[in-house]
């Protein structure tokens, strides 16, 4: 058992060269009124973060992640551009399955964050490269993703706009999402929508139903998904490799898939200012699908540092690009964000061995 | 004394009787019939005590009774891990009960669970708000719908009356534990078929630990009961 004043001294040291970076150091509570969460992330809050209820407050939850009360705090009172850093407890519940694990995941630990309120083009690199440095004696693998240049591509489908939406809001979920691509690729097999004797009832209007059936009926006509475009998809979802070569890779896709050809672009500027930041491009993995394994709110650039050979440990290092949650949580204002966490706890161990 | 936990009231405490009677043991409410305690003829060393359904699960996990008579969606509500815990034992044919997933009978355009998360979706954009599932078997409902990916929807707590909360406005789903339907259809609401959620019925457990115990070999095969 390492003690936990030896992970808040290693957390210490990266608040520091977060601090260097020039962030200003934030402290958000520990407990946080669970609206804002459970609307964000729906159910699974529940599943993964300890709810309690305080009879005045409501519902309150033990802070899950730092990210939220963050941006919050920013787009109540900040001023742009900013950088924070803060160094905390996180708490995390396991829901598991049948059977208990008979290592259970540790439900109460230190992240270190670091979060980028900036429009230059180049936080992406900054953020990353400060990661990468403070991570460098641990020789972790690093690998990154773009969930932008997934978001185009499935905007760039010949489909209709409502029919992309519905992908995209349903890309963290890869069965489902392969569910509507089906449906998509076939032509749509008449419905009955048979009319029964049954009296209105709940908050959904008929209108709504109304409009659903209309769009259903509607999309009917829609032409079907050519299968080559199903294909170009998967070998996009498949990109992964160096990131030079995954690079060279998503260059000739995107003559096939021109939605991605900006995104492409920009992440072949993203790896030049990270290369300019003394970084090696050829040693950092590319995977397209990483952005899809992670929090939903990622919408661009992310980011994960994983110890090679330690099977079942969760990233020690991770973070991305998340413009739409300042939007979410900005009411009307919005700002390109980029952030990520370290695990001191996971650090320490490695160090220790 | 190995101790035998059985639903204190109702049908399924009538039904676990009969059940245990055919197999030479028979089991008996003492005194006036309020009195929670009970005793056991047939069989030597096993004490009845007579319990709520619901406490079952957790009295097993913990050990204090060895043996019990409880529904197979109580233990996977009640017991995270439950397998870790306890061992299923023998289905006893009655008790039968489906946890599903229901919507108003007017919703023309929602045949099945496809349906469902589209609508939660379009409902969630239209409302502001994420459609609503009133159910107490909250851990089974997520861990389904988060298997069927299903976004876009929040289980608001309701420990009774749940098909009312469609109506009330309280709710624009339900998720509830069903025999007939008969209630479902007198709320008008349907059940959504491809979302049967767990299938239950009666069933004898036993603690996994206490499983183990001769004494509880024993009696089984008193029983009949072929454990795996």
């Amino acid at each position: 058992m390492i003690p936990r004043t030896a992970k808040a001294a290693v957390g210490r040291r990266i608040l520091d060269a977060f601090l260097a970076a020039g962030a200003v150091e934030v402290a958000p509570d520990i407990l946080l009124p669970a609206d804002t969460l459970l609307d964000l992330y729906g159910e699974d809050i529940r599943a993964r973060a300890y709810l309690s209820t305080d009879p005045i407050r409501g519902e309150v939850v033990l802070r899950p992640d730092f990210t939220v009360p963050v941006v919050q705090m920013h787009m109540a009172q900040g001023a742009e551009p900013a950088r924070y850093c803060y160094l905390g407890e996180v708490f995390r519940k396991q829901d598991h399955g049948d059977t208990r694990p008979a290592n259970p995941r540790d439900n109460e630990y230190l992240q270190a964050g670091f979060e980028m309120f900036s429009r230059d083009a180049g936080a992406d690199a900054e953020v990353f490269a400060l990661f990468h440095g403070i991570l460098a004696p641990q020789r972790l693998t690093a690998t990154i993703g773009d969930m932008d240049l997934i978001l185009d591509a499935v905007r760039g489908l010949p489909l209709s706009q409502a029919r992309c939406a519905m992908l995209s809001h349903h890309i963290w979920r890869p069965a489902r999402f392969e569910r509507l691509l089906d449906r998509f690729s076939a032509p749509a097999k008449p419905r009955v929508f048979a009319v029964n004797g049954a009296p209105w009832t709940g908050l959904r209007s008929e209108a709504e139903m109304a409009a659903r059936i209309e769009r259903l009926e509607t999309a009917r006509a829609e032409p079907v998904l050519p299968p080559e475009w199903r294909e170009r998809l998967a070998r996009l979802f498949a990109v992964a490799g160096p990131a030079p070569e995954a690079l060279d890779e998503l260059r000739v896709l995107s003559d096939h898939m021109p939605a991605i050809a900006e995104a492409t672009e920009r992440l072949a500027a993203r790896l030049d200012a990270i290369a300019a930041r003394g970084i090696d491009p050829g040693t950092i993995l590319f995977d397209a699908s990483h952005g899809r394994r992670t929090m939903e709110y990622y919408d661009g650039f992310t980011f994960s540092f994983t110890a090679p050979g330690r099977e079942g440990w969760p990233p020690v290092a991770s973070g991305g690009r998340y413009d739409a949650l300042t939007k979410v949580l900005g009411q009307g204002e919005a700002i390109p964000a980029v952030g990520g966490i370290i695990r001191p706890g996971l650090l320490t161990e490695l160090e220790r061995c | 004394m190995l101790k035998l936990g059985v639903p204190s009231k109702g049908r399924l405490m009538e039904q676990s009787f009969d059940w245990f009677a055919a197999r030479g043991v028979r089991l008996a409410r003492s005194g006036s019939g309020r009195e929670y305690a009970g005793s056991v003829d047939g069989v030597d060393g096993v004490s009845l005590v007579l319990l709520s359904a619901g406490e079952i699960p957790r009295e097993l996990a913990a050990g204090r009774i060895q043996l019990g008579v409880t529904g197979t969606d109580l233990v996977r509500e009640k017991l995270a891990g439950w397998r870790s815990d306890v061992v299923e034992l023998a289905a006893m044919g009655f008790g039968h009960a489906d946890l599903v997933l229901a919507v108003p009978a007017c919703w023309r355009d929602c045949e099945d669970l496809d349906d469902f998360a589209s609508i939660a979706r379009e409902f969630r954009l239209a409302h502001g708000f994420r459609l609503r599932i009133a159910t107490k078997y909250h851990r089974l409902v997520r861990a389904f719908l988060s298997a069927h990916e299903v976004a876009d929807y929040q289980l608001v707590d309701s420990q009774g009356a749940t098909e009312g909360t469609v109506a009330n406005l309280t709710a624009e789903a339900i998720a509830d534990i069903t025999s007939s339907g008969e209630t479902l259809r007198a709320n008008h609401l349907k059940i959504l078929p491809d979302a049967l959620i767990h299938s239950s019925q009666a069933t004898l457990l036993a603690n996994r630990t206490a499983a183990e115990a001769a004494s509880v070999r024993e009696l089984l095969l008193r029983l009949g009961v072929h454990a795996g």
